[in-house]
């Protein structure tokens, strides 16, 4: 039953037909759609061959039976004429078309397999009507489908006629399977999943008498009598009747197309008849012999002979004994429809023939789709067994039996996100002779009386059909209604139970009338006394022939529904039978009936033991270790080789490096976009030196400073310091102290704190700090112990000098030091750096500003655009002792000529007269002037370097 | 002049003694950014159970979403657990985001990162220190939250055993190693955004890009993972198995999931942290 979004098409139309059907639909699709069919389905990494898809109609059956079925075989490219492949028909759930198993049916053609999917007569684009799987005319159809394989060139074929094919199918699909490998022997191999045994037994179900196998979840099969699955049945039914698309209309005009815009169709009432309309109305797609006895059904409630031969015609337990294919049962847990009784009996009877079956319960069923990890499994597990058993390929799937690990509390927090690790035992057991081992659990309680009301209402509340695991999960919202239940209840478990199959109990009951229809089930107690009913399942019990006499009831053996669950330990296994449920038709007779345990009862729980396997997939998360322990093996490898060629550049050093603590060779620095921030730059510093770096902004001369700090990388030459290569993070820049643009000092320390915690991270010893001196150079007094954020911009540039000169480093560097500071300030600073370098210690200073690096520094170094302009001492630079600028009252001449005579060069200029004094000081040559009679009108110095410097800014 | 190392380093200086962790986690603490996040875990929970305690009326159940809010009054574990499930997804991401990817890009806006790397430390140990700093903040504020509800939810709701929702009991013991086990699974998950943000952060200089940019990130997956069609490559994402620690609550523990969250965890943060190394040994300073 496996319906799907196409399932109706909606027309206008109105009334509560409309409604019905809307609500039929949306329940269905809630319910339903989720019930996965697991045959191997849309797995990209798998789909590995190309599928190539062949749509047609093909007829089938005979005279009035006669109906076209619409088919697509997938064909794989491996597949041709001389090397055929074998091939699978997928059967579709109830409700849908070949359009259902579209999905599963290309993957499986990838997997190198001719593929045919075909919509069942009644559904889809397929004509006729739905017989449930009848031999007659489903069964025969899927024959027909096994003829039109054999006559395709690129299948397999055992004999001529005869292919080489598997069936396999979930819900009807799953029965036609069955169904198909017990009336075709040319089936090789089956993989029928969630389906059914008995239809009898599936939709009046009474699970009191004995049973006859020992198998784990062995359910007794309902003989005269069973009790109407009503919710379930009017689902199953209501698929089926409401009219698909045109069917409706198709049947009503003898199958002529509508017309009108509005897609209303145009129909004359008279033409007519109108038993086929009610035919239509009623009974929709369904044969007439099926429609009658689901209304006789429902009204009634009770299984007519009439209803269990339409049934029992539809149901494999019959034929059971013709199946010689390898047949793999798969059975949900969560499954209210068709328990795991139903995949039992199916089990018993192929086994007994000798045939090869596994049977595997998964966490999922029609009341709640199965995980994507379980689905995934079963893919592969139905893609395996044909593998074998069609192709020879893989291991042998073997007879085994795979169930879910029995979990408690899983169940509800796993609601978040539930594990699915899977049991497997080495057969299921009560095939071959072994019993499934059965825990005794010893119940207590007294003779109940169990009220039924008038009309059955109002009734417990257990199961909603397709939602069964939700109330189950949900924990203690199923409702049991007070007077209408006996409950008998084990001690607490003083170890947990776990619970595989069906469990057995044996009552004892009595009815004033002798006959009483009862629902019996398993609840698990906690300790706090809230009870959940595991998987929201429930046995119906209908009862005949019992003791009318209240002091000696009959006894009468129950099975209780099939499940897996773990009792855990302090918990109550509870048997409460009741005289109501919702979900099944009860009788409409009030009565009092006297439940009670028989003498010595127990239940009989089973358990198979099994190995638990972890977590489908698992190898590939080893894989994924794998792969971490190799980033980490290789990350300890680079980080060691790393560290040896890093080892090696250090260990180059040059010989005057103690002399020269800064050294530039060749440095450019030029970026992705092509700027080029430093070109060439090449220069030293001497010991002792003040070192200014002159230069307009822009000029280079932070990144060139960035470059020393090994904050950058420079992109050609190298930065010597104290001759040892200046790269990132190399030891010999602790001896360098630096403030480059910017402070660096977090907000919300006090200054104090910012210095400290600098020293702590430099590793070195505290007394090496020299703190108290940094202290004193930023001057700030009390200021200190407040926060940096409130300081002046002067404040935090001496604080972030204080750290720079922390260790008194070998070689300063600060940029732009005096940026912020007061005149004081900036003249107590140049005192400073005086006074620093002449320890010895070099101290390397960058301006923009020419005035500032004549009173500090006693080396320049002049950059403009990223390029060196200039170097020399302050004195060649700003021209002391050298040229002077000489205004003169009269004549030029004549002073050019005495001072040239002294042994100056004069050259003339606009402003006046440039002379290069030479050896001669300025008094002298003014003196030789006025005594010369020149009238000395100004001199000054002559700055060479000024106007071009100048003029650099002024471009810049 | 100082005395000198043959590596040309000042006698003194150790590269594996820069940046010690005690120093980085004063550096840490000192802010109060740090101590706001540590006082917002222990404030957390007792705001939980003021809530709680007020709305304790019956209407309460049935507006609940999660079954363990159910329990949540049941014990002081109970009581952690459902805190635990309250932050997994929101607030312990934004702390690791925040621990993780504030702590490179914030020395780089400040301007300090420079001084650090000239001191010299190296690269590599600065970016190892302040990843394995940011690791221990934000351990140390996982186990501040759990800690704090343990105690304060134990003196609220008694210290009893674990309750689940269909009234299954762990004993209060094994309760309490199962919690120890959460907590190492959740401190090891969550690398997976601090790792992230760990990157974003030696890329950027702005402390927000790096944590915003990696809470982005996750809630976008965790966005996608709702979105049914993208199937099984939903089990990729560095959100998956983010609640996969609840599986430590069943009997037996399931550990497929456990385990592979833990390894998908750890494989997404070995990759963002190579990411983060490679990026930053490169990297030119200019900030």
């Amino acid at each position: 039953m496996r319906p799907t979004a196409g399932l109706v098409r909606h027309r206008p139309r109105s009334g509560a037909r409309a409604a019905l059907a809307a609500l039929t639909t949306a329940l269905l699709s809630a319910a339903l759609l989720a019930v996965p069919l697991a045959v191997p389905s849309a797995s990209p990494a798998r789909a590995a061959e190309d599928v190539t898809t062949e749509d047609a109609t093909v007829p089938s059956g005979s005279g009035e039976d006669a109906v076209e079925l619409d088919t697509t075989v997938y064909v794989p490219a491996s597949a041709t004429g001389d090397d055929p492949a074998p091939a699978v028909v997928l059967a579709h759930g109830f409700g849908g078309s070949k359009q259902s198993v579209a999905d599963d049916a290309r993957d499986l053609a990838g997997r190198g397999y001719v593929v045919l999917t075909y919509s069942a007569r009644g559904f889809g684009s397929s004509t006729g009507q739905i017989g449930l799987d009848d031999p007659r005319y489903e069964v025969a159809d899927l024959s027909t489908m096994l003829d039109l394989l054999a006559q395709r060139d690129d299948v397999q074929l055992d004999a001529p006629g005869d292919p080489r094919v598997g069936v396999a199918g979930a819900s009807y699909g799953g029965a036609l399977s069955l169904l198909g490998a017990a009336y075709d022997d040319r089936v090789d191999a089956i993989a029928p999943q969630i389906t059914w045994n008995s239809l009898t037994t599936a939709l009046f179900p009474s699970q009191a008498g004995a049973v006859d196998g020992a198998t784990p979840a062995v359910t007794p099969s309902t003989g005269d009598s069973g009790v109407f699955k009503r919710l379930w049945s009017g689902l199953f039914f209501g698929a089926g009747s409401v009219p698909t698309g045109d069917g409706l209309l198709a049947s009503l005009t003898g199958g002529a197309t509508t017309g009108g815009g509005a897609g209303v169709p145009d129909v004359d009432p008279s033409t007519l008849d109108s038993a086929a309309v009610e035919q239509a109305l009623t009974c929709g797609r369904f044969r007439a012999d099926i429609c009658a006895a689901y209304q006789v059904a429902a009204a009634s409630g009770t299984l007519t002979p009439d209803i269990a031969a339409v049934l029992d015609r539809s149901s494999p337990a019959g034929v059971l004994d013709r199946i010689t294919a390898p047949t793999l049962l798969v059975q949900g847990t969560q499954d209210s429809l068709f328990g795991l009784g139903q995949a039992d009996a199916n089990a018993r009877g192929i086994a007994a023939n000798g045939t090869p079956v596994k049977v595997v319960w998964y966490d999922g069923g029609h009341d709640a789709s199965a995980s994507e990890g379980d689905t995934a499994d079963l893919r592969d597990l139905v893609a395996g067994w044909f593998d074998f058993h069609l192709r020879g390929d893989g291991t042998d799937p073997g007879t085994g039996f795979t169930f879910p690990v029995p979990t408690g509390v899983g169940a509800a927090v796993g609601s978040v996100q539930g594990g699915s690790r899977t049991e497997t035992a080495t057969d299921y057991p009560g095939l071959a002779g072994d019993e499934v081992q059965r825990t005794d659990v010893p119940l207590s309680g007294t003779t109940f009386p169990v009220v039924t009301p008038p009309g059955g209402n109002p009734a417990a509340i257990t199961t909603v059909p397709g939602l069964g695991a939700v109330t189950a999960a949900l924990g203690g919202t199923t409702v049991e209604i007070p007077g209408q239940f006996a409950a008998f209840d084990s001690e607490p478990l003083t170890d947990a139970v776990d619970v595989v199959g069906a469990s057995t109990v044996t009552l004892a009951v009595s009815s004033p009338t002798g006959t009483a229809t009862l629902f019996a089930k398993l609840y698990d107690v906690s300790a706090d006394g809230s009870q959940t009913l595991p998987s929201g399942l429930v046995a119906p019990l209908a009862l005949t022939g019992l003791s009318t006499d209240p002091t000696a009831p009959t006894e009468v053996e129950v099975t209780l529904p099939g499940i897996v669950h773990r009792f855990e330990t302090g918990h109550t296994m509870r048997v409460l039978v009741s005289s109501t449920d919702q979900a099944f038709a009860a009788p409409a007779e009030s009565g009092v009936y006297a439940v009670g345990l028989a003498d010595g009862a127990v239940l009989a729980a089973p358990d198979v033991d099994g190995t638990v396997t972890s977590t489908s997939g698992a190898t590939r998360w080893w894989v994924l270790l794998g792969v971490l322990a190799a980033l980490g093996v290789a990350g300890v490898v680079v980080a060691k080789l790393w560290g040896a060629r890093r080892r090696r550049q250090l260990s180059v050093v040059e010989p005057d490096g103690e002399d020269v603590p800064l050294r530039f060779t060749g440095v450019t620095k030029s970026y992705k976009d092509g700027f080029t921030a430093v070109r060439d730059l090449s220069f030293e510093v001497r010991r002792g030196q003040v070192l200014g770096l002159l230069g307009p902004n822009g000029a280079g001369k932070t990144t060139s400073l960035r470059m020393l700090m090994g904050l950058i990388r420079p992109s050609e030459g190298t930065i010597s310091v104290f001759g040892h290569p200046a790269t990132a993070g190399a030891p010999v820049l602790s001896r360098l102290g630096s403030f480059v643009e910017g402070t660096g000092l977090q907000p919300h320390l006090s200054g104090r704190d910012n210095l400290e915690l600098y020293w702590a991270a430099t590793g070195r010893p505290l007394e090496d700090a020299h703190l108290d001196e940094a202290v004193e150079i930023a001057g700030l007094g009390t200021a200190l112990d407040k926060r940096v954020r409130s300081y002046s911009q002067g404040m935090r540039q001496r604080v972030a000098i204080a750290q720079a000169m922390l260790g008194l480093p070998d070689l300063l560097v600060l940029d732009e030091p005096t940026n912020g500071l007061d005149p004081p300030q900036i003249h107590a600073m140049r005192q400073v750096l005086h006074d620093y370098a002449a320890t010895g210690r070099t101290v390397i200073v960058s301006s923009h500003l020419l005035a500032e690096i004549e009173q500090t520094c006693s080396h320049v170094v002049v950059m403009a655009k990223g390029q060196k302009v200039a170097e020399g001492t302050v004195e060649e630079i700003i021209g002391t002792g050298g040229a002077v600028l000489l205004v003169v009252q009269g004549d030029p001449e004549r002073a050019a000529e005495v001072l040239t005579g002294l042994g100056a060069t004069v050259e003339r200029a606009d402003e006046g007269l440039v002379v290069e004094l030479g050896d001669l000081s300025r008094a002298e040559a003014v003196a030789a002037l006025v005594e010369a009679g020149v009238g000395v009108d100004q001199i000054s110095p002559r700055r060479r370097l000024e106007d071009a410097f100048l003029s650099l800014v002024g471009e810049s | 002049m100082s005395t000198v190392q043959s590596t040309g380093a000042v006698a003194g200086y150790r590269p594996e003694r820069t940046l010690r962790l005690s120093v980085e986690l004063r550096r840490q603490f000192k802010r109060r950014r740090t101590i706001g996040v540590f006082a917002l875990m222990v404030a957390l929970p007792l705001v939980l159970i003021a809530a709680l305690q007020l709305g304790a009326s019956e209407d309460a159940q049935a507006n609940s979403r999660l079954n363990l809010v159910d329990v949540a009054t049941a014990s002081g574990l109970n009581f952690t657990l459902f805190v635990l499930f309250a932050t997994t997804s929101f607030f312990l991401v934004v702390v690791y985001a925040l621990f993780f990817g504030d702590t490179v890009a914030s020395e780089a806006q400040w301007g300090s990162l420079r001084y650090a790397l000239a001191t010299p430390v190296p690269r590599m140990r600065l970016l190892r220190q302040k990843w394995l700093a940011a690791l221990v903040t934000s351990v140390a504020a996982l186990v501040t939250v759990t800690v704090v509800a343990l105690v304060a939810g134990g003196i609220a709701f008694g210290f009893g055993d674990i309750r689940t929702p269909i009234g299954i009991s762990i004993a209060q013991g094994d309760g309490l190693l199962r919690l120890a086990g959460i907590v190492g699974y959740l401190a090891v998950h969550l690398l997976v955004v601090g790792t992230l943000a760990f990157w974003l952060s030696t890329i950027t200089d702005a402390p927000l890009a790096a944590v915003g940019g990696s809470v982005f990130t996750m809630f976008v997956f965790a966005i996608l993972d709702q979105v049914e069609q993208l199937g099984s490559i939903r089990d990729y994402f560095p959100t998956a198995e983010e609640f996969a620690w609840t599986d430590l609550l069943q009997t037996p523990v399931d550990s497929g999931d456990l385990y592979r969250g833990v390894i998908q965890s750890l494989l997404y943060a070995a990759v963002f942290t190579a990411l983060a190394f490679r990026h930053f040994a490169r990297r030119d300073v200019t900030s």
